[in-house]
């Protein structure tokens, strides 16, 4: 299989059923995409295809054929983004484990939608779950990442 | 299937160009991975927790495991401050299991109580250390030199920097810690300062390492089916169609013990494959046959029925008592009564349990996602039989905890596989594993009797309950609820009500039992949160006032008098009393943060609701919407006393967090067992809270204070399901007794 990912090109041996998923973390030892159900349902694996949000555990690379795929580790060279940026400056992560993946959705978001709603933001990140409840600081963050104005506290 | 060896495998991929960005691929990659997160200190031990290099870095040890409390920050953060380190010349290390530091169970809210003091010691001593390493340098009086900000100054002007010293400091005797000046809170630099997080940058670049990015040379990944009943045991398998599969190296048979469950494997088939997929997807091949054993009728719903009927029907074994309540019920102007039952929840971190094992030069060396590292020590030495000194434990950082991962089960598996495979060995959990084969929270069933007087004072407290304890898990007799579990809001209840009788049932266990994020408060802080908000509208009381009126006068409490054990946390009372002035404080606190007593339209209401526990006081309300059967959170506050707070934003976001958590499984949090086994198995059908569901406005309030740090990850969580739940009949009229709330509206 050939794979274009975070700019580069690769050729793995590999099954064309195989997830991305697990093609990123046991054959290409890019471990930021995290499992969290494996059917789709927690949006841990979120990863950019030709800049749309999917998740990679329900992409099977046969279907990656002359497409990009960017992972988080792929998303800016140094943490630089501006959602990666916002996400700093509110302190959002606390296990951390969900956040790449909130991350990929809320970059793709920002990339079709430069000033999303409350409501817009709610609909993109409500298929990734962070079970440590950090969704108040997700919502700063992605207002403050379109440029809009974090709500007064 | 393209055929995956474990050789091809490890060449894992052939870089064929170099696409547009010009970056050189292969440096990137890392290799065998051990992050920075896993590796140990280099520069000269100062003490236990601190090491100093002589380009001046300062190597503090994180002994607790980090799952999202910031705990990996705030524990140096300390350490650094009574120092003097400059935080930007801080490097932490994740410390391996070791008895050396004392306690690693990172649960129970214990982190900053049982270890402020010890850091603040520890950073101290260091400092004196420099300072007497300075003066020795100088031949100077110790007493004109002080330390600021990563160097050693002598009062003439002369200064060295940190490193400089770390040779002749490290070869000084440790300092006797009582003799130490600690600095007075007014110098403070880091404590009580919003530090971000030393993860911060790599959980926003996912340069991080949690359970599965361990990578450890020839390792095999393993994915186990599982008994679906307690004790079941494999009837048949099929080995030979795993073995079939491209990838798939070994099958292996872990057989399961007998109850007690403790931290014991449970029995089940393991296939080992050569990556995680072909693990877990070639286990539908096994066609594992069960027989399912004594457990295997045991139908949930069915059972708390029975534990309902039992706290309803009669007494049960006093654990607390005052004055005659029967007698005062029978005289009461009023009498109220209520049953209330919770069931049993699932944990569900976002990552699952994982573990790596890796058996070689006589010790069996771990890597995992674990809140416990030294019980994980124990129970794999004790699975190998080897000596604990044999067994190296490595924490990764979690991708979430929760209690799930304080049981050390899946580091025994893969201790056991990589045994019998010669490999090292990573156990992968898939979620459906992690749903059906948790520790469970317990359910519970709850039944209160309060007397009201011709003034709406209370004036009899009768409360039975009947919950699978904890303690079942590790004594296969333990059937019903001690006075170290009803601690929990049920059996230390602050009330001034002159007649009080709390019972407790027989619940017999039929799965493995476990602690969640604030334990047995959950379903007791539900059952006293309601009854109250129910007293409260049967006596025509307003709720605020109510709860401030029976908690009564400012006092300390003393539970010894009325039969009651009160184990306070595992801290004196004495140290941390039971402070009714700062419970009254934080719900009056809470009352001014919101507009209590507003006029809303219909379908709107406000309800509050408080409780302490891990010596912290916390009131929380909440407001909800419900429109054409849909419910909705609008809004909620909570108000924390946890005593001196360290990092103001982490509690925030633990606050925050325990809203969202509370939140999620008073609307929808519920596992059900059928014949035996869970019923549930992933998101779809267990659900937890999702950013649509978050609040528009969810805000919390820290109580200044220079108390003793108290807890602080588990006790907000407590007060929000009943705050909930008295907002909904605030809105409708509608108590829900019953839980979760999506068993009744649409959320």
């Amino acid at each position: 299989m050939q794979l274009d990912i975070n700019g580069l090109a690769y050729e793995i041996d590999i099954s064309p059923q195989l997830p991305l998923l697990w093609a990123l973390r046991d054959h290409l030892q890019l471990t930021g995409t995290k499992y969290g159900c494996g059917k789709g349902l927690c949006g841990a694996c979120t990863v950019h295809l030709d800049g749309q949000p999917v998740r990679s555990c329900q992409t099977p690379v046969s279907a990656l054929h002359g497409k990009k795929v960017v992972t988080i580790e792929g998303l800016s060279e140094d943490a630089s983004h501006p959602v990666q940026r916002a996400w700093k400056q509110h302190n959002v992560p606390q296990c951390g484990y969900c956040q790449s993946g909130q991350i990929m959705s809320a970059a793709a978001l920002l990339a079709n939608n430069q000033q999303p709603t409350p409501a817009e933001i709610d609909t993109a990140m409500s298929g990734n779950i962070c079970r440590c409840g950090t969704y108040p600081r997700i919502r700063e963050a992605i207002r403050d990442a379109s440029g809009q104005s974090a709500e007064k506290k | 299937m393209n055929t995956i060896t474990t050789l091809s495998r490890r060449r894992f991929l052939a870089l064929t160009g170099v696409a547009s960005s010009g970056l050189v691929l292969m440096g990137s990659i890392p290799g065998t991975v051990l992050a920075s997160v896993l590796d140990e200190a280099e520069g000269a031990p100062l003490n236990l927790f601190v090491s100093l290099k002589t380009d001046g870095t300062v190597e503090i040890i994180a002994h607790r495991s980090e799952m999202g409390t910031g705990i990996r920050t705030s524990l140096p953060q300390v350490v650094a401050d009574e120092m003097e380190a400059d935080w930007t010349r801080v490097h932490v290390i994740q410390g391996l299991a070791n008895a050396d530091y004392g306690s690693q169970n990172t649960d129970g809210s214990r982190s900053i109580r049982n270890f402020y003091q010890v850091m603040r010691q520890m950073g101290s001593a260091a400092q004196a250390m420099l300072r007497q390493a300075a003066a020795n340098t100088w031949a100077a009086d110790v007493r004109d030199v002080s330390a600021q900000q990563h160097r050693v100054h002598h009062r003439d002007g002369r200064s060295m920097g940190f490193g400089e010293l770390a040779t002749a400091a490290a070869t000084l005797p440790l300092p006797d810690l009582n003799t130490l000046t600690l600095k007075d809170p007014s110098e403070f630099r880091y404590i009580g300062k919003s530090v971000p997080i030393v993860d911060l940058d790599d959980m926003c670049s996912g340069n991080t390492t949690y359970g599965a990015d361990v990578r450890i040379p020839d390792m095999l990944f393993a994915s186990i089916e599982r008994t679906p009943t307690l004790q079941g045991k494999v009837k048949s398998y099929n080995e030979a169609a795993a073995l079939k599969l491209p990838g798939v190296v070994k099958v292996v048979k872990i057989g399961g013990t007998a109850l007690p469950s403790s931290f014991h494997a449970l029995e089940g088939v393991a296939v080992l494959a050569t990556d995680t997929y072909t693990a877990l997807s070639a286990r539908d091949s096994l066609d594992v046959q069960w027989n399912g054993g004594q457990h295997a009728t045991f139908d949930s719903e069915r059972y708390l029925d029975t534990l309902a009927e039992r706290v309803s029907s009669g007494p049960g074994k006093v654990a607390r008592e005052r004055g005659d309540t029967d007698k005062a019920l029978a005289s009461a102007a009023k009498t109220v009564e209520a049953n209330y039952r919770t069931p049993y929840l699932a944990h569900a971190p976002m990552e699952p349990p994982v573990a790596t094992a890796h058996i070689h030069d006589d010790i069996c060396e771990v890597w995992a996602c674990t809140q416990t590292p030294q019980a994980t020590q124990r129970a794999v030495a004790e699975a190998l039989d080897l000596d604990v000194s044999r067994v190296k434990v490595h924490v990764t950082l979690l991708g979430g905890g929760f209690g799930r991962k304080s049981k050390p089960d899946y580091s025994v598996e893969a201790a056991l596989l990589a045994r019998a495979s010669g490999k090292p060995v990573q156990v992968v959990w898939s979620r459906e594993d992690d749903v059906e084969h948790d520790y469970y929270h317990s359910c519970s069933a709850q039944y209160y009797q309060g007397g009201l007087d011709q003034d709406g004072a209370l004036t009899a407290w009768l409360a039975r309950e009947a919950t699978p304890p904890i303690r079942s898990t590790f004594d296969r007799d333990a059937n019903i609820q001690d006075d170290g579990a009803l601690n929990m809001t049920f059996g230390s209840i602050p009330f001034s009500v002159p007649n009080l009788r709390l019972e407790s049932h027989v619940a017999e266990t039929q799965v493995r039992i476990g602690w969640l994020r604030s334990v047995f408060n959950i379903p007791y802080a539900i059952g006293v949160g309601c009854f109250m908000d129910e007293l409260a509208h049967a006596a025509g009381r307003d709720s605020v006032e109510f709860w401030l009126d029976t908690i009564g006068e400012d006092r300390h409490l003393d539970f010894a008098p009325e039969g009651f054990k009160f184990g306070n946390y595992g801290r004196s009372l004495k140290e941390y009393p039971y402070d009714t002035a700062r419970l009254k404080g934080v719900i009056r606190q809470l009352r001014d943060s919101i507009p209590w007593g507003e006029a809303l339209p219909e379908g709107e209401g406000w309800g509050i609701s408080a409780a302490r526990s891990f010596l912290s006081y916390v009131a929380v309300a909440s407001k909800v919407k419900i429109v054409e059967g849909r419910l909705t959170v609008t809004e909620m506050h909570c108000v924390i006393d946890a005593g001196t707070v360290v990092n103001p934003d982490r509690v925030h976001a633990q606050i925050e967090g325990a809203m969202i958590f509370g939140l999620s499984l008073a609307m929808m949090g519920n596992i059900d067992f059928k014949r035996g086994a869970a019923v549930q198995s992933n998101f779809h059908d267990y659900p937890v809270a999702r950013i649509n569901q978050t609040p528009a406005v969810i805000k919390s309030h820290i109580i200044p204070s220079d108390a003793l740090p108290a807890g602080v990850g588990e006790p907000g969580v407590p007060p929000v399901a009943p705050s909930i739940a008295n907002a909904i009949f605030a809105a409708s009229g509608q108590r829900i007794r019953d839980f979760p709330f999506n068993r009744h509206f649409n959320v």
